[in-house]
């Protein structure tokens, strides 16, 4: 039959044209693939080259043959890479654990209680989500300074606290648990608290844990304000620590002992990411924003 | 309930409720209530000493300091560059690859998760490893001057060599670091266009584009939109980025930001002006929401829900 | 346009990876749509009924087995190429388009010489929201529309490009009762007007019965029946599509066969010339019961629902499968509601004798 073979016709064109695109597509996505992992690679290579055979070549190589860990122990060794990193980890968890304590109680109350007021007072910490912090900032700096707390914990940690945004996230989350279950737990003689404590936080754990989480990266990374309390290198965190490594080093320009600290920096979030794949990507596309 | 218990139970809640908003609204107040009013009254003092903290006089001079100062305008350049080059580059790059991981059968999660890589890394310390491959040191050329080689361009120093080339390597790297949060928006926006409306348009012999151009675009432009609007609000507060490619005195390098220009003016070798740094930080605040504004309005008009 | 099925199968990999098992959703299909019908593809969800709709139109590729559309055959052909309308069960509608737009859509995509004036196609959607009475709101936007509404829109896109074949998904599913039935005689007098071969799905037998030419009843995949509906619902091929069909639905006594004559428990009903002794079920539909005070089934009376023109006796039987029987009688007829049973002789032809296993119909002599 004639109409046959004109069918079969187009359904192989349609299939060639399918596996070229497939093709085409698959390339476009490696080639950017490669240009997310290439600068992985290349911080991971380095750092592993000796600081003589770096310097030596003068077209860099692709690969090493007689990799050295000599780096890193001098990354902890020759500057405070170790220090950094306690501060980062006292910094992620102090601030982490304070902004828990004090977004949770207020999500609560705007999501369970009625008191007079409420609406306007959520509408205003709404509108707070749109002031940048680059406004802020330079009162705060000048506050801190004021009250003496410059190159100390607290004023690291303490205007990091608080994040509309989570407050806002968490409240919608405890808004979905239905009232029943409130009024059965008072019919009980549950103490507004208790039941916080022990219904509301365990079913909306998934969402605790996603805003933790996101603190928890946004801490680690967080550069500009800590760059502008501290300037004692005692209380630096890891992103002043290499920035400071950067320009003032191990005495000379060591790059593949440098990589060996940046890569000691970046191993945590990317385990921790590696973890929680699932969690983090779905809370940042709930609308979490870079920093 | 009778209104008399309903009263009551409105009574008790009412303080109940303020005490557990007490830490949230503390800190709000302290450190982003306060400090909102605080910086326009810091841009209006003229002559402020940060020592003894005192001003000389109420005005727009601080306005008309930053507004001629060269460093500024740099800077204020250099973020418009900055802006109006990556914002489409990533918002478009994203968006092909979404719509390619859409259309593979294979191996999306893979990928997926390899493109969100540099969302959780450390935007300084990565940006170390961009320096690395782009400098040009009296030993070797770099990785970047490797490639140009091969095409007989170069070689150049992109770190401390002419300006486009620092320009260059500091879009390249902005859009490497806002890459995957737009990839990740536009994948679950695409995921989330119903199969149906694809079933419904191949049935009617909807050819490949037309279905892209006439249902995948306008059911995804909400999310479209909003990562144009969240793009040029990031775009506009560029620091960290430059910072990790050219260092901390970032006037030498010709590379300052708006937000660069605030904090040196706030600290530093060249700081100690809070009142500067609150000019300009209003300034930068105006431009950006001059900007979102329109963005938004052009949104109304092109987006159908 | 004539569309035929030849052995069609259909099989999925089974959801469970590991097993290499596979999920048979349409098995070794045949059979034939005439020229111009419209014709009901019933069966309880999960049948396979959407499937094969969808290898009808080619969104899925069969495993086995031919389609053909007329004397072409379309089984390798994608989609795009077949000229069929679809009517998706939430209609599928673009939200971002007008309902003038949402129908010009297919037209927009004709190319070659086929393309079509903006003029012409105006002409032409304006046309078919005529047919489908919709011509009042052709600048809303779906949202602003009514379910029923959506409905006329979905259906005006899929004929605007005078499909082969019209294919409607489930079409009444989403409408509320009232609608559904206004809206079936639309569908109805559409099909008619416009003589396109249409195949619908559906799972509600009610639905079925009123308006296709044909029902194709089917379970498991596998196809049970096809006729008119009437002679389907008389003349039942098995068990399944016996109880499948007809509200209230059939009752189904265990019944034992001896000697030509049909017991039901203690209860000798009948005399059924040319079925084998032994075991079988026997469905009885509703009107199949007579009121008769020395009829031959006696049953308990459980009460008695005036409907008008019908009176409804609610009984039981110890051999019956469900625990009440309904049967409908004129209301000519007076039921003693102080009685503790009530005794019915049966309609021959409304008696319907099944094998016990296999649920296959016996015949015998009416």
């Amino acid at each position: 039959m004639e109409n046959k073979v004109s069918y079969e016709t187009i359904e192989r064109r349609d299939q060639r044209w399918q596996t070229v695109r497939h093709v085409i597509v698959y390339a476009l996505l490696t080639l950017w693939g490669i240009t997310v992992l290439f600068p992985f690679y290349w911080m991971l290579l380095t750092s592993v080259k000796s600081y003589a055979s770096y310097n030596g070549e003068h077209i860099p190589a692709f690969f090493t043959l007689s990799p050295t860990l000599q780096n890193y122990t001098e990354a902890f060794t020759a500057v405070s890479l170790g220090r950094y990193f306690l501060n980062t980890l006292l910094f992620t968890v102090g601030t982490t654990a304070l902004m828990l304590i004090v977004i949770v109680p207020a999500a609560f109350a705007f999501s369970r209680l009625n008191f007079r007021g409420k609406n306007i007072l959520f509408a205003l910490f709404l509108s707070l989500m749109m002031i940048p912090n680059e406004l802020v900032v330079i009162t705060n700096f000048v506050t801190v300074t004021d009250l003496d707390l410059r190159n100390s914990f607290l004023g690291l940690i303490l205007p990091s606290v608080t994040s509309v945004f989570y407050i806002y996230l968490l409240k919608e989350n405890f808004s979905q648990i239905p009232d029943e279950l409130y009024y059965a737990a008072k019919v009980d003689g549950t103490s507004d608290l208790k039941y916080l404590l022990k219904v509301m936080l365990p079913i909306c754990r998934p969402t605790v844990v996603t805003v933790t989480i996101l603190k928890v990266i946004e801490c680690w990374n967080s550069y500009v304000w800590p760059r502008l309390v501290t300037d004692d290198p005692a209380y630096f965190l890891v992103s002043n620590g290499i920035q400071e490594i950067r320009e003032n080093g191990f005495g000379r320009e060591n790059i593949p002992a440098m990589m060996a600290a940046v890569v000691v920096i970046s191993v945590p979030l990317i385990v921790l990411f590696l973890i929680f794949r699932k969690k983090i990507m779905e809370g940042v596309a709930r609308g979490g924003t870079k920093g | 309930m009778t209104a008399e218990a309903e009263t009551i139970k409105m009574e008790n809640n009412n303080r109940k409720a303020w005490l557990y908003l007490l830490p949230a609204i503390l800190f709000l107040a302290v450190f982003m209530v306060y400090p909102l009013f605080d910086v326009f009254v810091y841009s209006f003092e003229e002559g402020y000493n940060s020592a003894s903290q005192t001003f000389t006089g109420i005005g727009l001079y601080n306005y008309s300091y930053v507004l001629h100062d060269p460093y500024f305008l740099q800077a204020v350049q250099n973020t418009f560059i900055l802006v109006i080059i990556t914002v489409p580059l990533s918002t478009g790059l994203a968006l092909l690859i979404s719509v390619g991981l859409a259309s593979i059968p294979k191996l999306r999660e893979l990928y997926q998760t390899v493109y969100f890589l540099p969302y959780v890394t450390n935007t300084l310390a990565v940006g170390l490893v961009f320096m690395i491959l782009f400098k040009r040191t009296p030993y070797t050329d770099g990785l970047a001057n490797l490639l140009l080689s091969l095409v007989n361009l170069g070689p150049i120093d992109f770190i401390d060599g002419p300006y486009w080339a620092k320009m260059f390597v500091l879009c390249f790297y902005t859009v490497w670091v806002v890459m995957p949060f737009k990839i990740l928006i536009l994948t679950s926006a695409l995921a989330s266009v119903r199969q149906d409306y694809y079933d419904a348009a191949r049935i009617d012999g909807t050819s490949r584009f037309r279905m892209f151009y006439k249902i995948t675009l306008p059911m995804i432009s909400p999310m479209l939109f909003y990562l144009i609007i969240t793009g040029f609000i990031g775009a506009f507060k560029a620091y960290s980025d430059a910072v990790a490619l050219f260092g901390t005195n970032l006037n030498a390098a010709e590379m300052n930001t708006i937000v660069g220009y605030v904090y040196d003016m706030l600290y530093g070798d060249s700081g100690g002006f809070p009142s500067y740094a609150s000019a300009a930080a209003i300034i930068l605040f105006a431009i950006v929401l001059t900007i979102t504004c329109i963005n938004l309005l052009v949104s109304r008009k092109h987006v159908h829900y | 346009m004539k569309v035929v099925l030849q052995n069609l199968s259909k099989a999925f990999p089974s959801r469970n990876k590991k097993s290499k098992d596979e999920v048979i959703a349409v098995n070794d299909f045949t059979f034939e749509i005439p020229d111009g019908k419209l014709i009901g593809l019933l069966g309880p969800s999960g049948c396979g009924k959407s499937t094969t709709l969808n290898l009808i139109c080619g969104l899925q590729k069969p495993t086995s087995g031919r389609i053909f559309f007329g004397e072409d055959d379309v089984t390798d052909l994608p989609a795009e190429h077949r000229g069929v309308g679809l009517v998706f069960q939430n209609y599928a509608l673009y939200p971002h388009l007008t309902v003038r737009q949402n129908i010009c859509f297919p037209l927009e995509n004709l190319k070659g010489k086929d393309k079509l004036s903006k003029a012409q196609m105006e002409q032409k959607a304006l046309a078919v929201a005529k047919l489908v009475q919709i011509d009042e709101l052709m600048d809303r936007k779906p949202s602003e529309l009514s379910g029923g509404q959506q409905q006329r829109v979905a259906i005006a896109r899929a004929l605007v490009k005078m499909p082969r074949v019209l294919l409607l998904d489930e079409p009444l599913s989403n409408l509320d009762a009232r609608l559904r039935l206004q809206t079936r005689e639309e569908i109805k007098r559409i099909q008619k007007e416009t003589g396109i071969t249409t195949v619908f799905v559906t799972h509600d037998q009610d639905e079925a019965m009123s308006i296709s030419d044909l029902i194709v009843v089917m379970k498991d995949g596998v196809l049970q029946q096809i006729g008119r509906p009437q002679q389907v619902y008389d003349d039942p091929a098995n068990l399944f599509v016996a109880k499948f069909l007809g509200t209230p639905p059939i009752s189904v006594f265990d019944g034992r066969v001896a000697d030509g004559r049909l017991f039901i428990g203690e209860n000798d009903v009948m005399d059924v010339n040319g079925a084998p002794d032994g075991e079988v079920c026997a469905g009885i539909r509703p009107e199949g019961f007579v009121l008769d005070k020395d009829g031959p089934l006696v049953c308990r009376l459980n009460g008695v629902e005036v409907m008008g023109r019908d009176i409804s006796i609610l009984a039981s039987h110890s051999a019956c499968e469900a625990p009440v029987i309904r049967a409908i009688v004129s209301s000519d007829n007076t039921v003693e509601r102080a009685e503790d049973s009530v005794r019915f002789a049966l309609k021959r032809h409304k008696v319907f004798l099944f094998e016990k296993e296999s649920g296959k119909r016996i015949a015998f002599q009416v």
